[in-house]
Parts: structure tokens; C-alpha cells; sequence
């Protein structure tokens, strides 16, 4: 089976089977993808974060939690590659532990807000009517509030912490989504096919699960790569100012907020994970960009 | 001579490289008015639109001789040619519903057409320029020029729209007017009202004018001569009252095709293509 | 003008269920923190039949909906309760702070414009160029670079090694409370007092803030005009427009911006929106003191009333600007007027 996986296999005009055409489409979308350089990067960028911060406690030269007052605030050294903070604790180590939190967190609100935004969004453009009504007047209630704004307002009434704002940002991030899957829904609802598959006495949940919601998966995609970026920003940001993961904790905006204070004279200190925020940050945006050529040609 | 073409080639980069849109194209136009008739993508279009050097960014251009009145417009630099559009030749599009824009009253756009071409020592006024909007309204029909000059394309009917676009494109009194499908997108009715206009503003101007246009009986009736393209190749060029005599294969399919009222036939002929007429057509003879 | 009219009316039903609806999110956040306003208020050691008088008379022992109809009320008359940290009406505090948020926003927003906007149009009038791909990249890092390391990484730069910029706050000790308050503008104040060495330390102060704050919305506003100039320049009046031999500066200014000029109008209010949250986190590290601060301070304070209030205002603010934003956009575009 493995060995009948070849370039040939994939680039068929006529595939023999329905999965070697969906992987032959995935394969010449592929191909599409790798011209470009920047997203090229990007998806360079993540793969590497990921696997640092899966290997954290391999790559990590020490207890990221480990205090060591005689060094602290070091410059970068053989000891501690990136210097220490205002504990002496390694920054290198804590840098790679905190990737794990930011990753994480992106990973919990995209898992909660898609499937969310894409259900609310299909119903809505699907049923049409009062629903239809009521739903985007629900969304359009959360769009009309800032999101760090609102998202600040959620974690002060819960406790401060990682998840409190993964459930506020999650709580503030899906309307887009809703209005992206409504959209696309609405552009697909009255097509033959859908008539079709109507008329051959599909139910409206089949409808939707089976053949509308395959189809508004695509741009989602496109939108949710770009939207992690927004996402590592404001769980940054409700570190920063206190309201996201709480202080020993390497969290990256935590860690900023910490060292702030010894921004003039060890300036590295809350330079080296704002970078960090900034290289992830960055990186999601442009595997976003090229994706959005690839899967959306249209939106761009 | 007002344009001279010879040996034209327009081509455009593709992943599978150079596609040939314009496959050596010679033709030439005095004051008189000739008909370029061809399906969509025969090139009829981007052979008259590179006479104004009006071509996609990405075309790429070459001729043995392309020249308007004398100035070679390969050579011509963009100041040069803006001397020459607008000024001695104007173009008129097929749909004034994307043509015109939508954000300006069809007044201004004539406006600003009569006015961007004053020589530098008569810079007219905005009041002079709208009075020679709503004159030149006049001059094509319209009956109502004063509102017609306030109103916006999107309140014009589409006949209304391609009167405004020939009003703008005569403002500033051009020797040549090249129409690019001008009533493709209009009623039926209205074609032939626009179709005359046109004829008779060329006439009594004494204008040149270049009619594309995929309706071969049409442009025969308007026009003096008539050159039939096919695949970014003028096939054959004939007087247009000797249409009857057409040599070419693709022609006189064209022709063929046609339903009758007087003789009418059973099945109506469809054009059988032959692959001959793809290929070059090399020294003309 | 009949269907401005008509979006006018619509404008009337659809703004207040809104505004409804903002408030519900308010007030449900208000009732389902684990702090007891209560004890907020009293503090822990109140004894106990103290805390359940006041419980009553706070109406807390009423069934939601009631509560909800009261705390309506409360805001029809304008009463958003008094903040526990300064012990004035919230309403108060707002209208004292959010002149410098104000300030601070709309400058940005100017710096933002004057060079976002001809970015955007350049980059898209030499689609595919050097000049394309350096705003295409720029706009990119914009996005991605976290306001605050942004505003730290200035201060460390402009103040501390280059000394080209004051500190931090909105004035000197010395120029601190010298003009008279008539907009809370500080540079508009001190133009009118005429006292133009306040004028200069007030826009010192105001310059690195704003231009900070500016950096995310200049990427954001090049993005979009890049993206609207593309789509107008692929239109058939550009054809046209050059068949009748304009210049390449009315061809792009006149006819291709003129159509987009009106979308612009949407895409500068949503800006304007995300610079009084991007203000948030800007003024907390530049110790502005704007309702941003006003914010995150009450927030560590655990002080609700004032974070439920001030993030009320500023999803009203929102409100208000996208229907200003459609009002203008229907005013403005003559195909939906």
C-alpha cells in the first residue's frame, strides 16, 4: 500500500478510487502551497514551536520554576543562553516551557470557538426565518463589543488564570466564525445540488452536516490560521496585564509583565518572550496569508 | 493612413508558457469605417485596444509597424500616448453599466473628458465644461440633457449609458472612435438606435472608426470593409457589400449559420471548424 | 434620500436591541462572578445581618429578570453605581477619563490615515512590485507584533537611550493642572488658553503614545485599502478612464480611490473602534490616564461596577461609530442613496 503512494499515484488524471482523488487534490493543493516562500516559513516557524515545546522538558537546561537569587537578571551566558530573570530563574527554560501555555491555549479556543461558530453559522444560514433572526442578532451583540475589552470583563467576574481566559477569549472569538459559515451557507443553500440531495430525502441536519458544512470548511480553515494570531496576541495581552496565567507560571505576556521593570537597564528581560509572542504571532499571519491563496483564491 | 498594422503579435505568459493571442495581424484604416468581426477570444478586441496601448499589464507586444497618424505607438512613451487618447482617438466599451463610474454623475465624466484635452492656453471652467456636458448630451439625442447630466450610471437605462459614453468619448473631438461591442449588452431595439447614432456622428464628423463586433450582418450593414478573425488571425478581409462572396471556410460558415425567414430551412446549419484555419497564415495570398 | 430614510429606521429597532443586548452580556457577567458585590462593597468583616440588609436593598434577593429591569432602569438615567476605588459614580469617573482615551485615539487615528492610506494605494498601483511586497510584509508584522512590547521597545528607545521623547504620563509635573479643563483635550485645551509651552510638553507627550497605538491600524488600514484599490483598479471605468487620456494621478485619485473612498469610510470606523482597545494595554504601559487605565486598574481592584461600566461605554462607542460609519456610507455612495 505504501509503496503504491507515488507521485504518479496522486497526479492521476483518473484516479481509481475516491481517496486517491481527495488525495490527489490535497497533494496538488500541496504543491500549490510550497511555492510560497513566506507562508513556506511560517509553516516552518509553528512546526518548529511545536516540537520545542512537545520537548520541553528534554530541551529545557533547567527547572523552569527554580529560583536562583545570586544570578539574577544575568546577561545571556553559557550557563543561561538567554540570561536570567528578576528570580534567576533560566529564560531559555522558561521560554520553552511557555510555549506550551501559549500553544495550548490557542489550541483549546480554536477546539471551542469552530465547531461552535460553524454550527451556529450553518443553522442560522440553513433554517433561515426567526432563527436565522435571532442568532445574528446574538452575534452581532458579541461583535459589537471590543474583544480584549470583553474578554477582560469575563475573566475579572471568574478568577484570573489560563482557563478563565481561554473561556473568555473563546467566548468573544466565535461570532466571525459564525458569520463566515452563515455567508457561505446562504451562498450554498439554494444550489441544484443541495436540491438534489433534498429531493432525494436527505433530512436538514444530513444537509447540513454532511454536504454544507464540508464545503464552508475551507475558508474556516483560512480564517482560524489567521485568527490564532489574534489569539496568541490577547492571551499575551490578559497575561500582561494580569488577567491570563498568574505570575511563577512562564507564561509569555505573564513573564513581560513581571520584567517589566527592568526594561531600561536589562532590557532583554521582557524583550526575549515579547519576541517570542512576535515570531509565533508573525508566523501564524503568514501561514494564514498563503493558505488564504491556496484554499480561498477568492478572498484575497 | 490613420492606423497601420503590420505583422501584430500579442501574447500573454501562462504556467505552461507563452499563450499567442494576436498571431501577426496586418491591417490599415484611412478614414473610413471598418468592421473587425471574429468569436470571443479571436483577438478582435486586444487588436484594437493596442492601437491606444489599452492592453493588460502582463501582454506582451510586438509589431513590425504599429502607428496612429504616423506616431509609432510601440515607441510612444505614456505621456505621448495620452496626447493620443481621448484627443484624436476615443473607445467605446461594451456594458456602460461597468464602463462608466459609478461614482460620478455622467455629466462630470463628459466634463472632465472636454475638459482634460484644452490646449493649456484655453483652460476652461467648470461652468463652461458642464455647459459643453449637457451640449454634447444634446448632440447624441437625448432629450432630457439637463437631468440626464446630474443623474448617476446606475439611473440611466442602458441605452441612455452608451449614449453618455459616446457624448464623453466625442467631447474632445477625436479623428478616430473605436466601438468594442458598443450594443452587445443592450435590448434588441435600442441596438439599432445606437448603431445609427454612431454611424451618422462618424459620418458628418468625417471620423474613422473601427466597429468589433461577433454580429457579422450588422457590421457589414454599418461598415465600408470588413475583416473576419479567428484565432488572433484576420481570416479574410472583404468590401462589406461583397459579403456574399467570402472565400473563407470560417466566414462563410459564419454565414451559413444564419436562420432565415425568407428561405427557411429544417435544421439550422451549425459551423463545422476545421483545423486548417488554425494554422499560420503566413504571406498573405 | 428615501432609502437612508428607511436604513435610518431600520437603524432605529436593530441599535437598541443591541444596546439591549450589551447590557444583558454586562449585566450577566455582573451576576455570575464568584466576588459578592455584597462584600465588595462592605468588606468582609460587616456583621452578618448588616450584609443581608444591604443584600435587599440592592435588590440582589429579586428574581433575575427583575433585577435585569432595575439595572436598566439604573442606566436609562444614566447611574452605572459608584466605583469602590475612588468612591465616585462610575458615570463620573468616565466622563473624567475618557477625554484623554479620546485624545489619545483620534491622533493615533490621524497618523494611522496619513500613512496608511497612501500606503495602501501605492502598494496596489504597483501590485507585484518591491514597494508591493514591503507594505504586504510590513502590514504582516504589524499585525503581529503585541502592542505592549511595541510601546515598551519605543520607551526604551525614544526615552531611554535616545532621549528624543518625555516620559511617561500625559504632561510634566510642572504643566500638571496649569490650563483651564474646557474639552479634557489637553492639546486643544492649552491651544485655547493660549498657553503654547503647555501645548508643546502636551503633544510631546501625546506623540509616542499615539504613534504606537497607530502602528496596528496603519498595517490594518494598508491592508484593506490595498485590497479595495485592487479590486477598483481591475473595474472597466479605469479603462475607460484612460481611453479618454487622464493622468495616472486622476486616474488613481480621482476614479479608482473615489469609488473606495466611501468602503474606507466602514473600515476607519472599525479602526477607530480597535484603537480604544488597542488604548487598553497602550495606556497602562505609557501611564496615560484614560479610561484604559481606568480599566485595568479597576480590574485588579476586583472594582466591577467600574469595569462593567467602562466596558459598557466602550460597546456603546462601538455602536454608535458603526451606525455613524452606514449612515455615512449611505449618505455618501450614490448607488444605495
Amino acid at each position: 500500500m505504501v509503496s503504491g503512494i507515488t507521485r504518479d499515484w496522486l497526479l492521476s488524471d483518473s484516479p481509481a478510487s475516491r481517496s486517491q482523488a481527495a488525495w490527489g487534490r490535497r497533494y496538488r493543493l500541496w504543491l500549490q502551497f510550497r511555492r510560497h516562500g513566506l507562508a513556506m516559513a511560517g509553516l516552518c516557524v509553528i512546526v518548529f514551536v511545536v516540537v520545542v515545546s512537545a520537548l520541553a522538558p528534554v530541551l529545557a537546561t533547567q527547572n523552569p520554576g527554580a529560583q536562583d537569587l545570586a544570578a539574577r537578571l544575568a546577561p545571556p551566558s553559557a550557563a543561561h543562553w538567554l540570561g536570567t530573570d528578576e528570580l534567576g530563574r533560566d529564560l531559555f527554560s522558561r521560554l520553552v516551557y511557555g510555549g506550551r501555555i501559549t500553544l495550548g491555549m490557542v489550541l483549546a479556543v480554536v477546539v471551542l470557538v469552530a465547531p461552535f461558530g460553524l454550527a451556529v453559522g450553518c443553522v442560522a444560514g440553513y433554517a433561515g426565518g426567526i432563527a436565522d433572526k435571532v442568532l445574528m442578532r446574538v452575534t452581532d451583540i458579541f461583535l459589537a463589543f471590543p474583544r480584549l475589552v470583553l474578554a477582560l470583563a469575563f475573566v475579572a467576574a471568574m478568577k484570573p488564570g489560563v482557563e478563565s481566559a481561554v473561556f473568555a477569549i473563546a467566548l468573544t472569538a466565535w461570532p466571525p466564525y459564525a458569520r463566515l459559515a452563515r455567508a457561505e451557507t446562504l451562498t450554498f443553500r439554494n444550489t441544484d445540488f443541495v436540491a438534489a440531495v433534498r429531493l432525494t430525502g436527505a433530512s436538514a441536519s444530513r444537509i447540513v452536516l454532511r454536504h454544507i458544512a464540508p464545503l464552508c470548511l475551507s475558508s474556516l480553515i483560512v480564517r482560524v490560521t489567521l485568527d490564532m494570531s489574534s489569539i496568541v496576541l490577547t492571551a499575551a495581552g490578559l497575561g500582561f496585564l494580569g488577567m491570563g496565567a498568574q505570575p511563577p507560571s512562564p507564561e509569555w505576556g505573564a513573564m513581560i509583565a513581571s520584567a517589566r521593570r527592568f526594561l531600561l537597564d536589562e532590557w532583554w528581560v521582557p524583550t526575549i518572550p515579547g519576541l517570542a509572542i512576535f515570531v509565533v504571532s508573525l508566523a501564524f499571519n503568514l501561514l494564514g496569508d498563503g493558505l488564504r491563496d491556496v484554499l480561498d483564491p477568492k478572498q484575497s | 493612413m490613420l492606423v497601420e498594422i503590420k505583422n501584430l503579435s500579442i501574447r500573454f505568459p501562462t504556467p505552461q508558457g507563452e499563450s499567442e493571442a494576436v498571431r501577426g495581424v496586418s491591417l490599415s484604416l484611412g478614414q473610413e469605417k471598418l468592421g473587425i468581426v471574429g468569436e470571443s477570444g479571436s483577438g478582435k478586441s486586444l487588436t484594437a485596444r493596442s492601437i491606444l496601448k489599452l492592453l493588460p499589464g502582463n501582454a506582451r507586444i510586438s509589431a513590425d509597424r504599429l502607428a496612429f497618424d504616423g506616431t509609432d505607438v510601440l515607441a510612444a512613451s505614456e505621456a505621448d500616448m495620452r496626447a493620443i487618447r481621448g484627443r484624436r482617438a476615443g473607445l467605446i466599451l461594451q456594458d456602460p453599466k461597468y464602463a462608466l463610474n459609478p461614482v460620478m454623475t455622467a455629466g462630470s465624466q463628459i466634463a472632465e473628458a472636454w475638459r482634460a484635452h484644452r490646449p493649456a492656453n484655453a483652460r476652461a471652467g467648470r461652468k463652461e465644461a458642464a455647459e459643453a456636458a449637457v451640449d454634447l448630451l444634446a448632440q447624441v439625442q437625448i432629450r432630457d440633457p439637463d437631468r440626464v447630466a446630474g443623474a448617476y450610471p446606475h439611473e440611466l437605462s442602458g441605452g441612455m449609458g452608451q449614449r453618455v459614453m459616446i457624448a464623453m468619448m466625442l467631447a474632445p473631438s477625436p479623428d478616430l472612435l473605436i466601438a468594442d461591442e458598443p450594443t452587445s449588452a443592450l435590448d434588441a431595439t435600442v441596438q439599432a438606435e445606437i448603431l445609427r447614432l454612431v454611424e451618422d456622428l462618424v459620418s458628418s464628423r468625417g471620423m474613422g472608426l473601427i466597429l468589433i463586433s461577433h454580429d457579422l450582418p450588422l457590421v457589414s450593414h454599418v461598415c465600408d470593409r470588413v475583416a473576419v478573425m479567428y484565432a488572433g488571425q484576420v481570416v479574410e478581409e472583404l468590401p462589406a457589400h461583397d459579403l456574399r462572396h467570402a472565400r473563407h471556410g470560417y466566414t462563410r460558415g459564419l454565414l451559413e449559420c444564419l436562420p432565415s425567414l425568407i428561405h427557411p430551412q429544417k435544421r439550422l446549419q451549425v459551423l463545422n471548424r476545421d483545423p486548417a484555419w488554425l494554422d499560420p497564415i503566413g504571406a498573405r495570398g | 434620500m428615501r432609502a437612508s430614510v428607511r436604513a435610518l429606521a431600520g437603524a432605529v429597532v436593530t441599535v437598541p436591541i443591541t444596546l439591549l443586548g450589551l447590557a444583558l452580556v454586562t449585566f450577566l457577567i455582573g451576576r455570575v462572578m464568584p466576588i459578592d458585590p455584597v462584600l465588595a462593597i462592605l468588606g468582609d468583616r460587616a456583621p452578618e445581618e448588616v450584609i443581608a440588609r444591604t443584600r435587599i436593598e440592592m435588590g440582589l434577593d429579586r428574581p433575575l429578570p427583575i433585577q435585569f429591569f432595575r439595572y436598566i432602569t439604573q442606566l436609562m438615567h444614566g447611574d452605572l453605581g459608584n466605583s469602590v476605588m475612588t468612591s465616585h459614580p462610575v458615570t463620573e469617573d468616565i466622563a473624567h477619563f475618557f477625554p484623554a482615551t479620546i485624545e489619545l485615539a483620534t491622533t493615533a487615528m490621524l497618523i494611522a490615515m496619513l500613512i496608511g492610506i497612501p500606503l495602501g494605494v501605492f502598494a496596489a498601483v504597483r501590485q507585484g512590485s518591491r514597494l508591493d511586497n514591503v507594505v504586504r510584509v510590513f502590514c504582516l508584522t504589524g499585525q503581529s507584533v503585541p502592542v505592549f512590547v511595541l510601546a515598551m521597545l519605543s520607551l526604551l528607545v525614544f526615552y531611554a537611550r535616545l532621549g528624543w521623547a518625555p516620559g511617561t504620563g500625559r504632561a510634566d509635573v510642572v504643566f500638571q493642572d496649569m490650563v483651564p479643563e474646557n474639552t479634557g483635550l489637553l492639546t486643544v485645551d492649552s491651544m485655547i488658553a493660549g498657553d503654547w509651552d503647555s501645548f508643546r510638553d502636551a503633544l510631546a507627550h501625546l506623540a509616542q503614545p499615539a504613534g504606537v497605538l497607530a502602528w496596528f491600524s496603519i498595517a490594518y488600514i494598508a491592508r484593506m485599502t490595498r485590497a479595495f484599490m485592487l479590486d477598483a483598479l481591475s473595474g472597466e471605468y479605469i479603462i475607460t478612464a484612460r481611453a479618454k487620456g487622464l493622468s495616472a494621478a486622476r486616474i488613481i485619485w480621482r476614479h479608482a480611490f473615489g469609488n473606495i473612498a466611501v468602503r474606507l469610510v466602514t473600515v476607519l470606523a472599525l479602526t477607530y473602534a480597535g484603537l480604544l482597545e488597542g488604548a487598553v494595554i497602550t495606556e497602562t504601559v505609557f501611564s496615560w490616564p484614560g479610561l484604559g487605565q481606568y480599566l485595568t486598574v479597576s480590574l485588579l481592584n476586583a472594582d466591577m461596577n467600574a469595569v462593567l461600566g467602562a466596558t459598557l461605554v466602550v460597546g456603546l462607542v462601538y455602536v454608535v461609530l458603526n451606525l455613524l460609519a452606514d449612515m455615512i456610507y449611505r449618505m455618501l455612495d450614490p448607488r444605495v442613496r
